[in-house]
């Protein structure tokens, strides 16, 4: 081996502890880079291929009951590829030893086989078969929520008769991805459920023989879906078509597509961040690492090395510490990866996960990682060839100090002269101070980057639950019902307030926009359900026209003033132009909002309510609960905790998760930049200290000397990574915007605290290491041989 | 017989400045030195001595004036020629060792022999300075004289066409002394390698083939040598 690599393999192993925090600072970057992105790459392409195998369809249509017989017609349509007809319905269901309300949706399946579109993969069991009518498969999520296995019973109320099933297999489908109550925004499969049953004994159940009330279809490559919705709305229009719609507004694949937006953005800016992060502190380690051998190249230099050849030697030494941790990252993201597609594959439903690690993910982490380090190495060697090799080699000269700022304004006499050491030497040199700080303060700074989740979902669910909702309980009817359904509630023995709502499903459209919701009629003067905009202010609803979310007047680019096409889509079809009242900042959902009888004159059906919030007595909850279950006209009843819960449980699942691990990180590249720090600070200043020590000073004042400036800049950097990360954690929060969520930036006092003791933690840590290299400070052997 | 002069400065210049003070190192040398030749460089601290040397060996560059080594110009040099130029032809010895102290003594001299083209083996250089037993040692674990000669075993294994040493015997007790001036008067007269030895003791100026004396940066005298002694010769 050449004397050249000898000397790099015995300074590797010389600095082996330094190496090592280093290894652990790019293991950070990559592996958080490599893990997220596989993760995102993954649930993309499974969402591809789950929904290529399994048929999902391009759109789908609702429908009051239309002959089987239309179906010939519909599959005329031009650009209409497959066409499935179904029977699909809202259930109550019962399951035993479990007293709340479970309602349910209950489609239909060809018997002994599989549908054409949205087919079903079976977890275990089997397809329901022909002329059992009994048969249902449940959706898996649902299933395990309440522990049932096929061979179980589940009761049903199908149109208002009471039904014995027998689950003969549980299964998932590309439909219901995302199992939402069509009246929820979030998932929560202990109360509600889908399932599937066979098409005869449905049809038998709803008084559907020969005849349909839904509708799933493909269309043929290069057809436009809004063409075939106009055809297909036309034709469904005499039988109670309530506006056929594409994929996009299907709510699980909306549901699915935004959080995967949202999930996308995360997985991209985040890591990013951390790997910058991680390349620029390796970059100031690197480069100072290597100025501390400026002697060693003069010599090298001096006798014939040319810097190509030093650039290369050191090249190799700071490859050899990058290339192990950039593999270590790359293998623990991809670890990490797996485990997080398995965390998401729980809350996200596929059958399976397609694993994907795009090469170029690793390349480019590791790419990044060593450029920085290469370019690091070229800056330090760039600047020690400048100096001549015959002035680097002699003793460096006696330092030019200046009294300090202090000394010159006459408090040095407050001052011992370790204290002015310090202040000296902080002074003599910012420019290392400085990059040692915004190091260390970067590091901070992606602390609370990591943290900071916690406090802004925190404040969603103040706002959203404590001030914004506050009802006990939702009371959802099958069909708009007369005010006097609300009044007959009021009188349940319990129930203290109730509070109509009245909600019809639209589209609105201006110009060329267009999306589809539903517009909330709200009573005047509300009590419970209470709209709240961003500042926590109460909104009031103009008694005509619209009031709506200010991502939604991005969707549709309208202002307040403008009038928007309104489309009702429920009984028949009216359409009228509105004008926008108002816009609201709300941090949840796209929503439409409208005074209650404005709504009811819109809809044309007199004085309706769809369903009331109810705040009730909690000793009657049961009694309530099963009086309202027995009614036929209640469609659902949702308890407001228990939303709260299934929004914790789904946050928790993912995001804390995901938090965790970035903090973590995060933790560990604090930890490998200021150990780094100090240990440089040490070599930099051994010949000096040992001096001192020769001199007669005692080892604490040597320690103070040294442990005090770096105190200084740890003091200096933590407020200064505070505010980056808060800066960083705002723009983060507002990138993450989709059309269903506005994350705010709240950061509370906990986690700028957790932040500071994390970065506080690890200083002390690193303190400890170097005082104990301190106080092996060989005296004799610094002061003898010259580097 | 017209020597061959393998070094020629003309108005050789060195200004330091630092901040406002001027330090005038070398103020105009002008001097000759021949192929072949054992030349000895006396004169006070601070005269310029290590200056003009490391001027010599490519390390510095002056501020005006020329250098010629065998007819190339040194002061035009770039970078890369400079570079060539000291792995070729130059051979140093510092006046403080500047070891590579994650290397042992034989690796130090290694590192040169490595890039050289005509080395003799790390072995056989240190033999030449008496240093066989300590070849596996770390420069902190030799005296400042052993480190010393590990210096100037490194020099002269790649056998340089000069060779620029400065104060080679500082650090070094007399005996110890004329084992490393041996060795240098054996390169010097068996491989007729240039050599310029700084030093402070006039004693040593005895085994030289010409007496060059530096005061405050200018040539004083230039003196030959007619009672050449070796190097065996000397005490002091
Ligand atoms: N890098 C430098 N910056 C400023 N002045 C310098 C520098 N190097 C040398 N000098 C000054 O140049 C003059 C000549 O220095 P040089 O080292 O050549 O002396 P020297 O003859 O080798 O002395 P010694 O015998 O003590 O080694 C001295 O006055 C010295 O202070
Ligand atoms: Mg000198």
């Amino acid at each position: 081996m050449r004397a050249l690599d000898r000397k790099m393999l015995r300074d590797l192993w010389g600095m082996r502890g330094q190496a090592l925090a280093i290894v652990f600072v790019i293991l950070s970057g990559v592996a958080t880079y490599v893990s997220m992105t596989s993760v995102m790459d993954s649930l993309q392409q499974t969402l591809r291929t789950y929904y290529a195998e399994y048929g999902f369809a391009d759109g789908f249509a609702t429908v009051r009951r239309a002959p089987e017989l239309l179906l010939e017609r519909i599959r005329e349509i031009p650009g209409i590829n497959a066409v499935e007809t179904r029977v699909v319905s809202r259930v109550n269901l019962e399951i035993e030893g479990f007293g709340e309300p479970v309602s349910g949706t209950i489609v239909s399946v060809p018997e002994g086989e599989q549908p054409v579109l949205n087919r079903l993969f079976i977890r275990e069991g089997r397809l329901v078969q022909p002329g059992r009518e009994n048969e249902v498969v449940l959706n898996e999520p649902f299933a395990e929520a309440h522990g049932l296995r096929s061979g179980d019973r589940i009761a049903a109320i199908m149109n208002g008769r009471y039904r014995d099933l027998n689950i003969v297999g549980i299964g998932l489908s590309p439909e219901f991805l995302m199992q939402i109550d069509p009246a929820s925004i979030f998932p929560d499969p202990m109360r509600y459920g889908v399932m599937w049953m066979g098409r005869s004994g449905l049809e038998a159940a709803y008084d559907m023989d020969g005849a349909f009330n839904d509708i799933a279809f493909t269309l043929a490559p290069g057809a436009d879906i809004h063409e075939v919705i106009d055809r297909l709305d036309r034709i469904l229009r005499p039988y109670g078509g309530q506006g056929a719609f594409g994929r996009e507004d299907q709510q699980s694949h909306f549901f699915i597509t935004e959080e995967f937006r949202q999930l996308e953005r995360t997985a991209t800016i985040l890591p990013v961040i951390f790997l910058g992060v991680a390349a620029f502190l390796l970059n100031i380690v690197i480069s100072r690492l290597i100025s501390l051998q400026r002697e060693q190249i003069a010599v090298l230099k001096a006798f014939g090395y040319s810097t190509l050849d030093v650039g290369v030697h050191y090249g190799k030494l700071v490859l050899l510490i990058v290339i192990m941790g950039a593999a270590a990252g790359t293998l623990l993201g991809c670890w990490l990866g797996r485990q997080l597609g398995d965390l998401y594959l729980r809350y996200y439903r596929f059958p399976y996960l397609d694993f994907a690690l795009e090469p170029s993910v690793m390349v480019t982490a590791s790419a990044l990682t060593i450029g920085a380090a290469l370019i690091g190495v070229a800056q330090a060697v760039g600047r020690a060839v400048k100096l001549p090799p015959a002035e680097a080699m002699r003793p460096a000269p006696p330092a030019t100090f200046r009294a300090t700022l202090v000394e010159r304004l006459g408090l040095q006499r407050f001052f011992s002269q370790p204290t002015r050491m310090i202040m000296r030497d902080l002074e003599r040199r910012p420019l290392k101070a400085l990059l040692t700080i915004l190091g260390i303060s970067s590091s901070c700074a992606i602390l609370i980057m990591g943290l900071f989740f916690y406090d802004s979902f925190d404040y969603v669910i103040h706002v959203q639950f404590g001030l914004a909702q506050r009802e006990d309980m939702t009371v959802t009817f099958t069909d708009p019902t007369s005010t006097a359904a609300v009044f007959e509630l009021k009188s349940l023995p319990g129930v203290i307030h109730a509070e109509p709502f009245r909600t019809v499903p639209v589209e609105l459209r201006h110009g060329h926009l267009s999306f589809q919701t539903g517009i909330e009629g709200i009573p005047r003067d509300p009590h419970l359900r209470r709209l709240i905009d961003t500042d926590l202010k109460p909104v009031t609803i103009p008694p005509e026209g619209l009031l709506i979310t200010e991502r939604l007047a991005r969707i549709l680019d309208v202002r307040p003033g403008d009038k928007v096409i309104v489309e009702v889509q429920e009984g028949g079809r009216y359409t009228s132009s509105i004008p926008v009242a108002g816009i609201t900042r709300q941090f949840v959902g796209v929503a439409a909002y409208m005074d209650m009888e404005a709504v009811n004159r819109l809809a044309g059906l007199g004085q309706a309510v769809s369903g009331a919030f109810l705040m009730i007595d909690r000793a009657f909850e049961q009694e309530i609960t099963d009086s309202l279950t027995e009614r036929p006209r209640v469609a659902g009843i949702a308890f407001q905790d228990r939303a709260i819960r299934a929004f914790r449980d789904t946050i928790a699942q993912t995001m804390l998760t995901y938090t965790f691990v970035l903090s973590l990180f995060a933790g560990v590249i604090t930890f490998g930049v200021v150990y780094n720090s100090a240990r440089i600070m040490l070599s930099e200043r051994d010949r000096e200290l040992a001096s001192l020590r020769v001199l007669g000073f005692t080892k604490a004042e040597v320690r103070y000397i040294l442990l005090g400036e770096l105190a200084v800049m740890i003091l200096l950097s933590i407020p200064l990574g505070l505010v980056l990360g808060a800066l960083a954690s705002a723009g983060f929060a507002r990138s993450l915007q989709t059309d269903m969520y506005q994350l705010p930036f709240v950061l509370g006092k906990g986690t700028l605290v957790q932040a500071s003791l994390i970065v506080l933690g690890a200083s002390a840590a690193s303190a400890m290491l170097v005082s104990l290299r301190l106080n092996r400070l060989d005296l004799i052997g610094v002061l003898k041989t010259r580097e | 017989m017209e020597r061959e002069a393998v070094f020629r400065t003309r108005g050789l210049t060195k200004v330091y400045s630092m901040g406002e003070v001027q330090v005038h190192a070398l103020r105009g040398i002008d001097i000759e030195l021949y192929a072949g030749e054992l030349v000895v460089l006396l004169g006070a601290s601070g005269s310029g001595k290590s200056t003009l040397v490391n001027i010599l060996g490519g390390l510095d560059t002056a501020t005006a004036g020329t250098v010629f080594y065998c007819g190339m110009d040194l002061t035009q040099a770039d970078d890369r020629e400079l570079t060539e130029y000291r792995r070729r032809h130059v051979g140093f010895v510092f006046q403080f060792y500047n070891l590579i102290p994650s290397l042992t003594a034989r690796e130090n001299v290694a590192i040169v022999t490595e890039i050289a083209q005509n080395p003799i083996t790390p072995e056989q250089a240190l033999d030449l300075v008496g240093l066989s037993d300590r070849k596996d040692s770390f420069p902190a674990q030799l005296s400042g004289g052993q480190q010393q000669r590990v210096a100037i075993a490194r020099a002269i294994a790649k056998q340089p066409g000069v060779l620029l040493c400065d104060e080679p015997t500082g650090a070094l007790d007399s005996k110890t002394g004329v084992i490393v001036l041996k060795a240098l008067e054996r390169v010097n007269r068996e491989l007729r390698t240039t050599t310029v030895i700084i030093t402070h003791n006039a004693v040593q100026a005895e085994m030289a083939d010409r007496i060059i004396y530096l005061s405050d940066g200018q040539v004083s005298d230039v003196r030959g040598n007619d009672h050449k002694k070796e190097a065996r010769e000397l005490t002091w």
